[in-house]
Parts: C-alpha cells; sequence; structure tokens
C-alpha cells in the first residue's frame, strides 16, 4: 500500500493505490459502478456481478478485482452496460419483487438500480418461485422473496456481529438465506440493533412494525438516481 | 337487430363506463320478454387469500392495489383496522385530520370522476343518443365548461391526495396508529389557492345533477326504482360521517332497522349469501334474512340515512333533497347522482375547513397501545360502505382476512335495477337497440360500481352483444367499439 499506479476507466487516467480494488478507486476519482453485493463497511464479495467492469477485454467484478497499472477498464460503454442491465434483469426475474408494497420501495437498491439503468420490465420471463418468509422473530423479519443473495447479511453478521447467524444453503435456483438454528429465526442470537439487520439492500431483511415511517418523496432514490452522491461530489 | 321466435341470451360485456369489467346477461322468452337479468362482476380478486401470511402493517399499502380509482378507501380502511391490531386507534389530532383531508380528497376526485367522466354523457345527451356522441368526448365538445371543471376538480382531488398520502394514487400516508407526514405550509398554501374556485364548481355541479333530476323525476322516479333498506355509517350525534362512526340501517320508509352498530360487531347484524351464478357475494341484514334483507350503500344511502351534515352548504342541499320525499328515504334510483354531487359540494366544504386547521402542521404523528389479534375497520368509500377485517397471529402474520366492498353490497339492488330496466325497455320490443342497452347500463352506472377491483381490461372496452339462441347457436353479434 502506498505505491500509486496509474490506469485509465473509459480512457481517462485514475491513479489509485496499489491494492485498492478497481470500485474503490473509481469512487475516489468520483466516478459510479453499480453494486449490490459491495457495501463500503464489509469485505468484498464479487457475488451479484453488478459491478461487472471490461478489464483489458476480460469481465471482472470491479468489487473484488485490485488496480492493475497500465490496465484498461470499460465501465460505462453500451457493452458493459448491456452486461449489467441483463444482470439486474435476471436478479428481478428470479425472486418475487413486488415493489408496490415493498416497505423498502424508494430506498431499493435494486429498484433504484432498475430506476439508473431505465428498465421499466425485464425481458425475461418471470419464474415466480415459491419463498418462504420467515416472521418468528420479535424484531425483525425475513422476507425471502425479494433477496437477492448478495451475502451481505452473512458478511455482516459473521464479521461485525461476530455471530454468524446467516448462512448460504443450496445450490444455484435452489440456494437460499438459511439461519444458524434448528428451526427458524426466532431461534437465533440476532438483535434487532445487529448490523446484519442494517445492511440487507433489498425488502428481505427488515424491521418489524416500521413500515412505511419514512413518507413518499423523503426516500433515498425519490429524487436522485442510486450513485449520484458519488457523482455529485465530482461535480462540486 | 331482429328478434326472432326463439328463446335467447343477450350480453352486454363488458358494461362501459364503470371502473373495471361486468357484464349483463338478459335471457328473452319466444316473445322477447325478459325472463331473467343478472349483472355478472366477472372477477376473482383473491386479496383474502394471497394477503394471508403478509406482516399487519403491510396492509394498508398492500390491500389499497384491489383499485386504482378509490385506493384510499382501502388503504384508509385497512390502516383503521391495523390501528385497532396496535392498540392506536385513538389518533392524535394531526393524524386524523391528515387521514380525513385524504378521505376529502378521494371523495372529490371519485365522485368528480364519476359524475363528469363517466355519466354525464347520459344525462347531458339522453339515454338513448347516438352513440358517438355520447361520451366524454362528446361533452368536452358541446359543454366545454362542464369537462373542464370535471377534470380540473378530479386533479384537485388527487391533488389533496397526494399532499396528505404521498403519491396520487397508492400513497403510504396512513401507517399503523397514524399518519407518515403533516401538511406543510407549501401544501397547505398551495391547495388553499383554488379553493374558491373548487367550491364555485361544486355548487354548480349539485346544481346541474338537481336541475336534471327534478326536471326529469317524473320519469327517473320509475326508472330501475325500487324499495329498499339503506345502510351507512353515521357519527355519533347522527351527522353525515365518512371516516368513522356507527352503522345505521333504515328501511325504505325510514324505519330505523339498527343504529350506531359498534364496528366490532357488524357480524352480529350482518352476513352474506353465496349464490351459484355469481363469483360475488350478497349482504343481507340478518334479522330481515336474505329475500327482504338485502341494502344499498352509497351516496343515495347515506344522503337518506345521515340526519344532517356538519357544513352548510351541504346541509342545505340536503334539506332540499329530503324536501322532495318528504324526509322520507329516497329510493329513487338516479337520485344516486344529485346524492352523490351534494356528497362532493360537502368534501370541498370539509376541506376547506381542514385546510385552516393548524392541527394539520402538528407533530405528533403515532401513537400505539396495547396488541389485539382480531380488528373491524369500518368507511365510507365513495361507493359505499367499506368492511375490512383482520386476525393477525403471534407472529405478526395475517391468518383471516374479510373485505366486503361497496360494489358487493350493491349487488342485489344493482341486479334488481337491471331487471327493472330490462322489463321496462327492452321487454317484448320486435328490435333491440344500442340506445336501449344502454339504458341497462345507465342503471348501472348510477351505483358507480368499482368492478376495477376485480379486473383491470387493457385498451379499448366495446360493448358486445351476442344473441344465442334456445339451442345455444349464435344467431347475432354486434361490437361498438
Amino acid at each position: 500500500m502506498g505505491d500509486k499506479i496509474t490506469f485509465t476507466i473509459d480512457g481517462k487516467d485514475i491513479e489509485a493505490d496499489a491494492g485498492q480494488t478497481i470500485l474503490e478507486a473509481a469512487e475516489a476519482a468520483h466516478m459510479y459502478i453499480p453494486r449490490l453485493c459491495a457495501h463500503p463497511d464489509l469485505q468484498p464479495y464479487g457475488s451479484c456481478r453488478v459491478c461487472t467492469v471490461l478489464v483489458d477485454g476480460r469481465p471482472q467484478s470491479a468489487c473484488t478485482q485490485p488496480v492493475a497499472a497500465g490496465a484498461v477498464v470499460e465501465s460505462g460503454t453500451d457493452k458493459v452496460t448491456e452486461i449489467r442491465r441483463q444482470i439486474i434483469e435476471m436478479l428481478f426475474v428470479e425472486g418475487n419483487h413486488y415493489c408496490m408494497f415493498c416497505e423498502k420501495s424508494g430506498n431499493c437498491e435494486l429498484q433504484a438500480l432498475a430506476y439508473r439503468f431505465g428498465i421499466t420490465a425485464p425481458r425475461y420471463p418471470y419464474l415466480f418461485p415459491h419463498r418462504d418468509l420467515d416472521a418468528t422473530h420479535p424484531d425483525v423479519f425475513i422476507d425471502r422473496n425479494r433477496c437477492v443473495l448478495c451475502g451481505r447479511c452473512v458478511r455482516a453478521s459473521r464479521d461485525v456481529d461476530g455471530k454468524n447467524v446467516f448462512q448460504f444453503v443450496g445450490r444455484g435456483p435452489e440456494k437460499r438465506i438459511a439461519f444458524n438454528s434448528e428451526a427458524n429465526l426466532a431461534g437465533t442470537n440476532l438483535d434487532v440493533m445487529d448490523k446484519a439487520v442494517d445492511v440487507c439492500p433489498v425488502g428481505a431483511i427488515l424491521r418489524k412494525r416500521e413500515g412505511f415511517r419514512i413518507p413518499v418523496g423523503r426516500r433515498a432514490y425519490d429524487h436522485v438516481p442510486i450513485g449520484s452522491d458519488i457523482e455529485t461530489t465530482a461535480a462540486k | 337487430m331482429t328478434a326472432t321466435t326463439e328463446s335467447r341470451k343477450i350480453v352486454i360485456e363488458p358494461v362501459t363506463r364503470v371502473e373495471g369489467h361486468g357484464k349483463v346477461t338478459l335471457l328473452l322468452d319466444d316473445e322477447s320478454r325478459v325472463k331473467q337479468a343478472r349483472l355478472h362482476i366477472v372477477e376473482f380478486r383473491g386479496f383474502e387469500r394471497f394477503i394471508q401470511g403478509r406482516p399487519y402493517w403491510e396492509l394498508p399499502v398492500l390491500v389499497q392495489r384491489l383499485c386504482g380509482i378509490c385506493p384510499v378507501s382501502h388503504h384508509l380502511a385497512a390502516a383503521k383496522t391495523v390501528d385497532r391490531l396496535v392498540g392506536g386507534e385513538n389518533l392524535t389530532p394531526t393524524a386524523l385530520k391528515m387521514r380525513l383531508l385524504m378521505h376529502h380528497g378521494q371523495f372529490f376526485q371519485s365522485h368528480a370522476l364519476h359524475f363528469f367522466h363517466l355519466s354525464s354523457p347520459d344525462l347531458l345527451f339522453g339515454f338513448d343518443a347516438d352513440v358517438a356522441v355520447r361520451n366524454v368526448v362528446g361533452v368536452a365538445a358541446k359543454f366545454p365548461d362542464l369537462a373542464v371543471q370535471g377534470v380540473m376538480m378530479r386533479r384537485y382531488g388527487q391533488e389533496v391526495i397526494k399532499a396528505t398520502a404521498g403519491k396520487k394514487i397508492h400513497g403510504t400516508g396512513a401507517i399503523p396508529g397514524g399518519i407518515n407526514k403533516n401538511l406543510t405550509i407549501e401544501e397547505r398554501d398551495t391547495l388553499l389557492a383554488e379553493m374558491d374556485q373548487m367550491l364555485e364548481w361544486s355548487q354548480g355541479a349539485v346544481k346541474v345533477a338537481k336541475d336534471y333530476t327534478l326536471a326529469n323525476l317524473d320519469t327517473l322516479a320509475g326508472f330501475g326504482s325500487f324499495d329498499s333498506n339503506h345502510l351507512s355509517l353515521v357519527r355519533q350525534d347522527g351527522a353525515y360521517d365518512i371516516y368513522d362512526g356507527g352503522l345505521r340501517a333504515q328501511d325504505a320508509q325510514g324505519n330505523i332497522i339498527f343504529d350506531h352498530v359498534d364496528n366490532q360487531a357488524y357480524t352480529e347484524y350482518l352476513a352474506e349469501e353465496v349464490r351459484d351464478w355469481s363469483y360475488m357475494k350478497f349482504p343481507f341484514i340478518k334479522s330481515l334474512g336474505p329475500e327482504t334483507g338485502w341494502y344499498r350503500v352509497g351516496p343515495l344511502a347515506r344522503v337518506n340515512n345521515a340526519d344532517y351534515f356538519d357544513t352548510p352548504l351541504a346541509e342545505a342541499e340536503r334539506k332540499e333533497f329530503a324536501g322532495v320525499t318528504d324526509g322520507k328515504p329516497c329510493n329513487v334510483t338516479m337520485a344516486y347522482h344529485w346524492a352523490r354531487m351534494i356528497e362532493l359540494l360537502h368534501s370541498c366544504e370539509k376541506m376547506q375547513e381542514l385546510l385552516h386547521d393548524p392541527d394539520l402542521q402538528g407533530e405528533d404523528l403515532v401513537v400505539k397501545g396495547d396488541r389485539r389479534d382480531e380488528a373491524v375497520g369500518i368507511i365510507e368509500a365513495p361507493r359505499g360502505t367499506l368492511f375490512h377485517h383482520y386476525r393477525i397471529n403471534e407472529d405478526d402474520q395475517v391468518v383471516m382476512a374479510n373485505l366486503i366492498v361497496s360494489t358487493t353490497s350493491n349487488n342485489e339492488p344493482m341486479n334488481r335495477a337491471v331487471q327493472k330496466v330490462a322489463a321496462d325497455h327492452i321487454s317484448g320490443k320486435p328490435e333491440i337497440t344500442e340506445g336501449m342497452l344502454n339504458h341497462v347500463e345507465v342503471a348501472i352506472r348510477a351505483y358507480d360500481p368499482c368492478l376495477s377491483c376485480a379486473t383491470h381490461a387493457m385498451g379499448q372496452m366495446p360493448l358486445v352483444v351476442e344473441m344465442v339462441g334456445a339451442d345455444g347457436q349464435l344467431i347475432d353479434r354486434k361490437t361498438r367499439g
């Protein structure tokens, strides 16, 4: 660390610290790379692939790929945008994302990405999977219909809360979030103030009885697209 | 279209200029007399089933998706019910008044839409006027001032909803035990700036409906009309109330059947009958039974049932309305429109009153108390009394839901109206015209049924009339589109 290297994103010279990820370096240069599983307080994971960039022509996840001197990175090109759009659309069709009555609507990162990418309807057929809801915990409920398997809760519980409440089970279309208890969420030591409850990018993990307290018009993405904070800083 | 010597069935599908999708079937005998007339709401809503398992705080936002025309009614009925689940039914003044403002905004826009856009073509041009003219575009061409007023009044109501619920359609304002925002000074002043104009237009709308009804009273008195019971909420002192109060039912002569019934006890007084030909149930007053216990809801029932309006302009109009029937309940189906416009005026007056109330700028928005597992919320929707009934488990999930929407309560009355109009205007006629069939729709439109609770048709909604012979063969088919 400390050594400076130079590479390009969409033709623009970027100076970065060696060891930084492409996503971190881009953000420091006020360039927004869309992401879902990445979170500033958590270890990189590279599962959602929304942050896909082309590094010297090869697709890589920007949140896990370290910068390399002289690398040519494509992020805002039509080709990369189309890849990301398809990934986002697939995330929508493989779950049951009913924004219209979701408490997270307006604060949801997946929904905000769809708006940013101008996705009005996915091109792929909806899979309408059967997903379970667990409301047994006194203060938290999990609705797997909305889960995008980003793993933020897994990492937050393990690395920040030190509890390991969440973990993935199953493979492929059967993959889902499970708990470290015999039966249900009530059997875990999850606390309502845990980091794991806070980091869900969608409406899969929510605090109970708090729905819709923030009115329409005062939610994170009601007026500006997701990523505007990073880009707006650049304008200043 | 010419009658044949065979018995036949006429289908009007979908019924036009109503919210949603319904059809009418008329069975004619060998001499073209109407043997049977039925309104079918071709709905399968399913909400009561698929909200099971959802957490209760989603209900005000989720269940309002039943409808895009009057979602505020479902939003508030669900919120009232959920208030009780969290022990928060005694709302703060700010929360209560914000909800009232939202509700009156909803009445204002919904009644304006119904009267000006959907029904006025029949009243202004005649029931069997040329169908090319008898529509909202025709109204805009011949009565441009009226058409503009209708559009602008609807817009105003929608702006009130946006200011209170966050969005014009499917907002999130009402939350368990309260409201999620107050009214800013800027929002208040924007709405008040147009208030005088809205009041003037509202009075004009009452005059149009009243003048039409009185000028044609002899004709309208028999048009799809019949004696019925009337059901609505009334305030504790008997005043007109669309947000809260007890249930009052009176018969066609004005005798009280029950009064100030506690919302939570509605199942002791009302029941629902299932008939094999309809997806919709037929509610009735238990003490009278299904044969005579059916009742009407909506503007006519509310104006009949209320002892008075607590706003001066609407009360003066109510007195004039009641004077026509010497204070007895009015049973003229087409008088729904007049009653509806009196309600529109009242909502305008209430909005004015509320907008001047500083409680709307209060900061105390939510209350909570002792949790309950089961609750009922009843509200007056623009089309009539609306019941929401939920039971939840210890994990806060819905385990039972029962919704009785206004159109369900008006199921039997609408069928009777269809039957009567068909018998009076179609039965025995050698030729059946589009205008004659429109008479049937006019009677349905008087009730302003909200069929969109059920289905959401796309694009044009043509009128299809099919003649089917006794052997089931299609004899003739006409399409109006």
